[in-house]
């Protein structure tokens, strides 16, 4: 499903991402540890163009997308992103923040977009604040939205970028427990993250990169237990 | 024609005003004079209208021209690193230079510039055109200023979201910066917008009859300084407190979505 060749990325002289190399397939759970610093977010960003790779291929559905004749906005409907600072859109309510995008790119009209507004917030339980504004949910349920958001133009592709480290720690695990349907249903996901758990449960593989490369991947009960990179053993040591 | 006089006036003034003081009879005599006699409120009127057209037109040309050339700046300084697209920085330079003219030159001078020099209109409306287009441009580059800190107060993560459910950019401006930006630029609009009306009364250089322009019609021809100008004094003063107020209750709707 996605592709991505020797893919570099540099801002100005400091080069975050040295020649990754990746295949993600349809239905994988692909969680990216790392430590800070690492490009594990730069990754995830340059498969939606968000950041423009200084060089390589990211191939998604058989389309080469750093290519110029790609139109990215075509393509980044059927990814969706999750932002760690959730990123709603504060003049807007909850059903309007879900329904902008499917209706001003005419792909539903308003009564569907409404009708899938509230089908979406039921599945991330926030039936109820349809018509509030962001300002008034936590953090919790404003990223609970925002996955509600993302998931209203039917992407086939979900990307986390640190989904829950600008949350309270009492409202993470509601925020995981959304993503862990979601896996159930069978959703592609690409997350990166510091939940360990999630990882280790929800991760059909796990990746850890270092110093702007993958360095060891696994399925995750061989990743936690017996990990082989000195540099992954040496950060599984302090984050476990 | 027999020139209105006080003495002459208080022979056809009815008895009440006879037995007030000297001051106040000479005061509601000027009244007289400015407001009353010869319809002289209708200069007012008349001048009042142009006062609005030119402040009106100038405010929307302003506006469209700020605008533009607050997104031309922010797309140009937003540009990642090592990648400049040509057009925008040619656009940009095009930018600064307006930018700096007009910022850097009293507005006084750029109406005798531009009617005199550049536009000469032949006929009133010309006039018209001119004032306008020249306090639109002046003002344009002030919106333009305004509005880049607008653009910039809203932070990436927003042009992110929007870009990232496939929305280009064209339509994240139009439906999630420019929305927002517009509710955190609104004070400082407000401010040109007055500032902008109160500048309308240079246009009387130009030969257009805006209210100041009537108003010292009125002193030309009454030689009484004091009530037409407090009277102008006053005229502005109101209407920029219901300017005020206007702005001040759309600034409360638009602050909907802050209440918790």
């Amino acid at each position: 499903m996605i592709d991505v060749k020797n893919l570099c990325k540099s801002f100005g002289d400091h080069q975050v991402l040295k020649g990754v190399n990746e295949h993600i397939e349809k239905g994988e759970k692909v969680v990216i540890i790392g430590p800070s610093g690492s490009g594990k977010s730069t990754f995830l960003r340059c498969l939606n163009l968000l950041e423009e790779p200084t060089s390589g291929d990211i191939i998604f559905e058989g389309q080469n997308i750093t290519s110029k004749v790609t139109d990215i906005n075509l393509i980044r409907r059927k990814m969706g992103m999750v932002f760690q600072q959730f990123n709603l859109f504060p003049h807007l309510t909850v059903r309007e923040n879900i329904k902008l995008a499917p209706v001003k790119l005419k792909i539903m009209t308003e009564d569907e977009a409404d009708k899938r507004a509230i089908q979406l917030l039921e599945r991330v339980g926030l039936p109820d604040k349809a018509d509030s504004y962001p300002v008034q949910l936590s953090g919790g349920q404003q990223q609970r939205i925002a996955i509600a958001r993302a998931l209203a133009m039917n992407p086939d592709v979900m990307l986390f970028d640190e989904p829950t480290s600008a949350l309270d720690p009492e409202m993470v695990g509601e925020v995981l427990e959304i993503m862990k349907e979601l896996a159930d249903d069978g959703m592609t996901m690409v997350v990166v993250t510091h939940e360990m758990g999630f990882a280790r449960e929800v991760g059909t593989r796990v990746l850890f990169m270092d110093g702007g490369n993958i360095v060891e991947q696994n399925e995750p009960h061989a990743f936690f237990t017996n990990p082989k990179h000195p540099r992954l053993k040496d950060f599984l040591s302090k984050v476990l | 024609m027999v020139t209105l006089t006080l003495s002459n006036w208080l022979e056809t003034a009815p008895d009440w005003i006879l037995s007030l003081p000297e001051n106040l009879q000479r005061l509601l005599f000027q009244l007289y004079q400015t407001f009353i006699y010869q319809d002289r409120w209708t200069w007012f009127a008349q001048g009042l209208r142009i006062t609005f057209i030119v402040t009106i037109g100038a405010l929307i040309l302003g506006i469209i021209i700020g605008l533009l050339v607050a997104m031309v700046r922010t797309a140009h300084d937003s540009q990642r690193m090592g990648k400049h697209n040509p057009v925008l920085g040619v656009l940009n330079v095009l930018c600064k230079v307006y930018l700096a003219v007009i910022r850097g030159t009293p507005m006084m001078v750029q109406l005798l510039i531009s009617c005199f020099v550049i536009m000469v209109p032949k006929d009133d409306f010309g006039s018209l055109i001119c004032g306008i287009v020249t306090l639109g441009i002046n003002s344009g580059a002030y919106v333009a200023e305004i509005a880049r800190s607008g653009l910039m107060s809203i932070s990436a993560g927003q042009m992110e979201a929007g870009r990232s459910l496939g929305l280009n950019y064209g339509k994240t401006m139009r439906y999630i910066i420019i929305p927002q930006a517009i509710k955190n630029i609104l004070p400082a609009l407000g401010n040109e917008m007055i500032t902008l009306l109160k500048d309308t009364s240079l246009v009387s250089v130009i030969m257009l009859r805006d209210v100041t322009k009537q108003a010292q019609n009125i002193v030309a021809n009454t030689y009484q300084p004091f009530v037409p100008y407090v009277s102008l004094a006053v005229i502005y003063l109101v209407i920029v407190l219901i300017l005020t107020k206007l702005l001040g209750i759309l600034e409360r709707r638009l602050r909907a979505s802050d209440r918790r």
